[in-house]
């Protein structure tokens, strides 16, 4: 396994997540002679994981099951452990198509965060392209530089322990993308231009407040950066339901019955209809971040 | 910053590159042509002189020739000096504006452009002077769009084609907005190396961007209804040419039977390899591949020589229909071959990963192509309507084989984001779409899980599959 690239079988070493349910999830090490609690028992790695296929069913100590799956950064993004607030897969995908991300890409990101950004980068600019990613707080920027080997993705990073306000991102002219999720973005587009290729390329900035957006969008300006825009996109989970409606009973209805005499058994009035819906979840997030995308020209 | 001129020669406009000209919001992809008359936005031109240009460069059209726009053009704003407070002195008496629409008319034949054009509207408004300064950027806007006779020229990609055709023809590409695309390259977690299905009637917008996304490394399937795979949004998107080599395609007319195992006639082509104008060759693939086609076909030709026609052009008729029929034949010889090169890739049922957007009902596309994913893979669905969505859900829950199943859609909205005046745009799209998404996990049948099955606790199971909703 590697978080770029598919096999069908468990090995010692892999990351695998453990499926108990649409909203519990779990990544597991899968290391000889471990063992993983989950709520239906436990898991011996040695015998129940490795040498299984992904996909397949694990019977757990308590006779209930769980799925072991292929990591994915998608998977990933909703089990990783959160160091920092992160980005999710919504997000993430405007971010690759508006970036124009493929593999080749150089892309530079700051901060790493908790890495959910960053594997989604990996995954897509593989096997050919290279992320630059900084992050100025230093044991995070170890723990994603671990995290990174342990995924097999390590070939295709760097990652540098660094103020990007400050110092940049440590590489010039040579970036196809820009991605910036910090406090002050602003401060950084000097060096987002300066890390970006002579013949151009793409920016995007990610702020929860309209005021770091409006701040962004004038350092953007002022860097002759064009077609500078902002949006905002929200999920919308649709959960499937079967519901039941009651019809009300109007009482009986003396012109419905012409043939008086077939009346001996009037049928039972329907009381209730059934349908396939969807509703939505109780509660949504209504908000994330603004996204602002910017072009540099070539210069 | 190692970048010279010859590195530039990468990022030059070609003679037949495949391009995208913009302005403002608006997309058009074209293909660059010696003297080939373009039409884009009421204006026509020719994109001759982009060629050796460099990629987004933008270009001015005087009488139907594009000429570098100038960098100073670009920057000169027209300056205000006098800016009002408010508006209420400003009346609408429609006389505000001195000059006639002839007048403009005259002054576009002068041959004055767009800027000079505006300035000249600027001067004989009396209104102008007093209006905000924010109402003068306005004024400004709105008039540089009407008379700016600019066109940028850009290398094609996802983000650019996927705007085009929603903003262009929603219709040919089912409604998919881009934001929806978007999601659907990330939930099926496509990636270079990989062997997707793609199953789309999206003009090959889809098609396109997943094999953007693969960058020539892996292998795409695309399972095409009826005769031919359409995709004419893969050309636009101007591919190197080794991209094509990972490029394959199955008919879905021909799943059942290679589900069923029966395919086999086809497959075995090596013998029909060796004599390709062979008569039974021909035969035997009639039976299968070309039934719609044939009756018909049939017909005409028989009745041609009954009608008793004379001896000329019996022959000639006949030649051409030998021309012809050996031309089919050749047409179903590369035909087969392709076939017989493509079933292998989809026999293993080992693929990555599988996209379907297209107008036919998703049940039945999915529950069959289904089929051919690997456990612990990724797949989705993509439908203009909610739910044939909630259909292929329930479906899939009876029947297995699928987890982390999600029917969602993206709520897409634009900022204007300027001084003192950022708010969300006025206008925002409607609906993009819907999407079902999920993961491929072996089946209940499949060796031990079986056995498991029997032996775990009702009640246990039940609690699991509550839980899943």
């Amino acid at each position: 396994m590697s978080f770029v690239e598919y096999s069908d079988c468990i090995q010692a070493g892999d990351v695998a997540i453990i499926y108990q349910s649409h909203d519990s999830m779990m990544p597991v090490k899968v290391q000889q002679g471990a063992q993983t609690q989950t709520r239906y028992g436990v898991i011996r790695h040695s015998s129940d994981l490795i040498g299984q296929r992904y996909g397949s069913k694990v019977t757990c100590s308590k006779g209930g099951w769980v799925y072991v799956l292929h990591p994915t950064p998608e998977l990933w993004t909703i089990t990783l452990p959160h160091r920092t607030q992160i980005l999710y897969t919504t997000d993430i995908s405007m971010v690759t198509m508006m970036l124009e991300l493929k593999p080749g890409s150089i892309v530079c990101e700051s901060g790493t965060g908790s890495g959910s950004l960053s594997h989604a980068i990996l995954r897509t600019i593989a096997p050919t392209g290279h992320l630059h990613t900084v992050e100025f707080h230093q044991q995070r920027a170890e723990k994603a530089v671990e995290e990174f080997k342990e995924h097999r993705v390590d070939h295709l990073v760097t990652v540098r322990n660094q103020d990007v306000c400050k110092e940049g991102f440590g590489v010039t002219g040579v970036a196809d993308a820009v991605f910036l999720d910090i406090p002050s973005p602003w401060e950084a587009v000097r060096h987002a231009k300066a890390a970006m290729k002579r013949h151009g390329g793409r920016l995007c900035s990610f702020s929860p407040c309209i005021e770091q957006v409006q701040r962004t969008c004038e350092a953007l300006t002022d860097e002759g950066f064009e077609e500078i825009s902002t949006l905002e996109v929200l999920l919308r989970v649709h959960d499937v339901r079967t519901v039941s409606l009651p019809l009300p009973d109007f009482g009986s209805d003396p012109s419905a019955q012409p043939q008086p005499d077939s009346a001996e058994k009037p049928t039972p009035p329907q009381t209730s209809t059934t349908l396939k819906t969807t509703t939505p979840p109780r509660e949504v997030p209504g908000h994330t971040g603004y996204l602002t995308f910017a072009t540099k020209p070539r210069t | 910053m190692a970048d010279n001129g010859d590195e530039d020669s990468a990022y030059r406009i070609k003679q037949g590159d495949y391009v995208v000209l913009k302005r403002g919001d608006i997309f058009k992809a074209a293909q660059i042509q010696p003297k080939k008359k373009v039409i884009f936005e009421k204006q026509w031109f020719f994109l001759d002189n982009a060629v050796g240009q460099l990629f987004s460069t933008t270009f001015e059209i005087v009488s139907g020739v594009l000429h570098v726009r100038k960098p100073k053009d670009a920057e000169s704003s027209i300056d205000a000096k006098e800016v009002g407070t408010d508006n209420r002195n400003i009346v609408d008496d429609g006389k505000s504006q001195k000059l006639t629409r002839d007048d403009i008319e005259a002054l576009k034949e002068q041959g004055l452009d767009g800027q000079e054009i505006i300035q000249q509207l600027i001067e004989n408004s009396s209104t102008f002077r007093d209006k905000t300064g924010y109402a003068q950027d306005k004024y400004i806007k709105k008039k540089k769009k009407k008379y700016e006779n600019t066109v940028t020229i850009l290398k094609p990609s996802c983000r650019i084609l996927a705007m085009m055709y929603h903003g262009r023809e929603p219709g040919k590409i089912c409604h998919l907005r881009y934001d929806t695309l978007a999601q659907m390259l990330t939930l099926a977690n496509v990636h270079a190396g990989s062997k997707v299905l793609v199953f789309e009637t999206c003009a090959g917008l889809v098609l396109g961007a997943v094999m953007e996304r693969m960058g020539g490394f892996g292998s795409v399937i695309q399972m095409y209804p009826g005769g031919e795979p359409l995709r004419p949004g893969v050309e636009s998107f101007g591919f190197p040419s080794h991209f094509h080599d990972m490029l394959h395609d199955f008919p879905i007319c021909r799943v059942n039977a290679l589900l069923a195992g029966t395919l086999k006639t086809t497959a075995k082509d090596p013998s029909a390899d060796s004599k390709p104008s062979d008569m039974p060759a021909e035969e035997m693939i009639q039976p299968e591949g070309e039934q719609q086609g044939s009756p018909e076909e049939q017909g005409t030709d028989t009745n041609s020589p009954t009608d008793g026609a004379d001896e000329q052009e019996k022959e000639e008729q006949d030649k051409r229909r030998e021309a012809k029929a050996h031309e089919r034949k050749v047409k179903l010889e590369e035909k087969r071959k392709k076939l017989a090169a493509v079933a292998p890739l989809l026999e293993g049922r080992d693929a990555d990963g599988l996209v379907i957007a297209s107008r036919f009902h998703p049940c039945p596309v999915l529950m069959n192509l289904l089929k051919f994913l690997s456990p612990s893979r990724p797949f989705v669905v993509y439908s203009q309507y909610k739910e044939p969505l909630i259909e292929c859900y329930t479906k899939l829950k009876e029947q297995g084989g699928a987890i982390n199943m999600m029917i969602t859609d993206t709520w897409l909205r634009q900022y204007q984001v300027l001084p003192n005046r950022t708010h969300p745009v006025l206008l925002m799209s409607g609906g993009g779409g819907y999407l079902l998404s999920g993961t491929t996990v072996t089946t209940d049948r499949s060796k031990p899980a079986g056995s498991q099955q029997a032996v775990e606790p009702a009640p246990k199971r039940q609690k699991l599959t509550d839980t899943e909703g």
